[in-house]
């Protein structure tokens, strides 16, 4: 087998599997630092200006309500580019992974997926790191009314990842869609090592966990919590109405309890499924970390156990506060040291396995 | 490449470019319209407190709320096609694994596929029909995902005969 099409150094596959999890590495850890520095700071600016919008409604001013939801907007619009930074870092490391499993089954040359793994590396540091600094930089210097250097330079980063993306679809259907081709030579998925068979059985379970929570939360809470957010905000604005302060004050403490509700049970549901897909990620590449048996056993069980960690202490955080808050955010550490000591194992790899496929 | 391969991974990658041009679609053509009504009626219902017109504040506030109904389903739709559509591809390449005759991990990836389509259809269809229906199709997608996921856990964590 020809090694390019393998796990070369700095081959195609080998970039996009370090790539990949370096990029899920730094998406945890950027969103880590994200939900203990930011996260609830501008969750208390946003209530503190809904708070200021009722009480401005309790006073019979409408323009001081207008400029308060102007702020929650400007408020949201922080929020939302950092949880976009987080969001899309980890998600093109999901993505890197896939090309890499598929990587065998694409009918292009190596130099080719090569030169297309760094195009999409490149697209995807680029677009979350200038998601980041859209709120920053705004419109500075911008040869554009409405949007920023930060924005033009994000969606470059965007259209380099389709352009990669497209063009290995193309390489895969070439493959799928040939008259006669041989069987690609792909080592991954076959393997049924412990630490891959633990990883991914451990993952799809974990996915069947986010679905049943998720179930759970749409046949019992979804349809409670649509009610109460109207509920509570019609109490409110009949209370300013009625200039009635007391039940102002009753409506906002209810919408900070349900707002606090409905996020734990959300992350908890997006936090689980996707530590899941990870694992199962992950299973595939346990061949080439290098690392003794045992210790990708271990490295395997930490993951897993972090990846359930911090979902379930997720939900806990309402009822016990910062102690299952400072339990979730060790589970993503457990998870991102487990991420670390694969990534360290992929970097050793010297290619035995390519050495063995080709004799 | 085996039928269940075929359909984990080719129906993964068609759902996904689903997903991803029906997200395109409603970023282009609907979402700013609907986050622009969902702040405007919020904002006309405290306005309408501040004006002490408790008949529009409540008008304003139903608006917001069917406004919120259609696009949290609209938007979560989206995730979810693409989402399955992923954990779908993700099966398909590591089906070599599995501990099952060829049959039954076709009947599973045909209830998994099947599934991912159904459930988030069913969601999306809650937006324009209110009744049963929407919801009993959501159900059964989602109630298919499960099955086949919990297969699919047995069949990856048993031992393979040597």
């Amino acid at each position: 087998m020809d090694q390019s099409e393998t796990f070369a150094p700095l081959g195609a596959r080998r970039l996009l599997v370090l790539g990949g999890i370096g990029l899920i590495l730094i998406g945890m850890i950027f969103g880590d630092i994200f939900a203990v520095f930011l996260l609830h700071q501008n969750a208390a600016r946003v209530g503190a200006s809904l708070s200021s919008a009722a009480h401005a409604a309790l006073a019979g001013d409408g323009a001081a309500v207008l400029a308060n939801f102007q702020d929650v907007g400007g408020f949201l619009e922080n929020r939302g580019t950092k949880v976009d930074t987080h969001v899309h870092m980890i998600a093109f490391g999901y993505l890197a992974l896939m090309l890499a499993l598929l990587a065998p089954w694409i009918t292009l040359s190596a130099d080719t997926k090569k030169w297309l793994a760094w195009v999409f590396l490149c697209g995807s540091g680029l677009l979350p790191t200038c998601v980041f600094l859209i709120h920053y930089v705004g419109l500075a210097y911008s040869p554009l009314k409405a949007i920023g250097w930060a924005s033009i330079l994000a969606d470059l980063g965007g259209l380099l990842v389709i352009v990669a993306v497209l063009w290995y679809l193309v390489g895969l259907g070439k493959c799928f869609f040939a008259p006669e081709r041989s069987a690609p030579g792909n080592d991954l998925p076959g393997d049924r090592s412990p630490s891959g068979r633990l990883l991914l059985a451990g993952g799809v379970f974990l996915v069947l966990l986010g679905f049943l929570h998720g179930g759970y939360y749409a046949a019992v809470d979804l349809h409670r919590h649509e009610a109460l957010d109207y509920s509570i905000l019609l109490e409110i604005s009949k209370g300013a109405a009625a200039q009635s302060a007391a039940a102002v004050e009753r409506g906002l403490a209810e919408y900070g309890q349900l707002q606090g509700d409905k996020a734990v049970k959300i992350a908890a549901h997006a936090h689980i499924i996707e530590f899941g897909l990870l694992s199962m990620l992950l299973a595939f590449f346990q061949p080439y970390v290098n690392l003794h048996e045992t210790w990708k056993r271990r490295w395997a069980f930490v993951l897993l156990f972090g990846s359930v960690l911090l979902p379930v202490c997720v939900l806990l955080e309402l009822k016990y506060g910062s102690l299952a808050g400072g339990l979730a955010d060790v589970g993503g550490l457990l998870v991102i040291v487990a991420l670390l000591a694969m990534w360290i194992g992929v970097l050793r790899y010297p290619g035995q396995l390519d050495a063995g496929g080709a004799a | 490449m085996s039928a269940a391969r075929k359909i984990l991974l080719l129906g993964g990658i068609a759902l996904a470019l689903w997903g991803m041009s029906y997200g395109l679609w409603y970023a282009v053509f609907a979402e700013h319209q609907a986050l622009e009504e969902i702040g405007s009626s919020l904002a006309a219902g405290f306005g309408g407190a501040a004006a002490r017109n408790s008949a529009l504040a409540e008008r304003a506030l139903q608006q917001y709320q069917q406004a919120k109904y259609v696009y949290d389903r609209q938007v979560d739709v989206h995730g979810h096609w693409i989402g399955l559509a992923m954990v779908l591809i993700v099966l398909g390449i590591g089906l070599d694994r599995l501990t099952f005759s060829e049959r039954i991990k076709a009947i599973l990836s045909m209830s998994a596929l099947v599934g991912s389509v159904l459930f988030p259809l069913g969601v999306l269809l809650q937006t324009v029909d209110h009744g049963n229906g929407p919801r009993a199709l959501a159900v059964l997608g989602s109630a298919l995902v499960i099955a086949a996921l919990a297969a699919f856990t047995v069949g990856f964590a048993r031992k393979p005969a040597v």
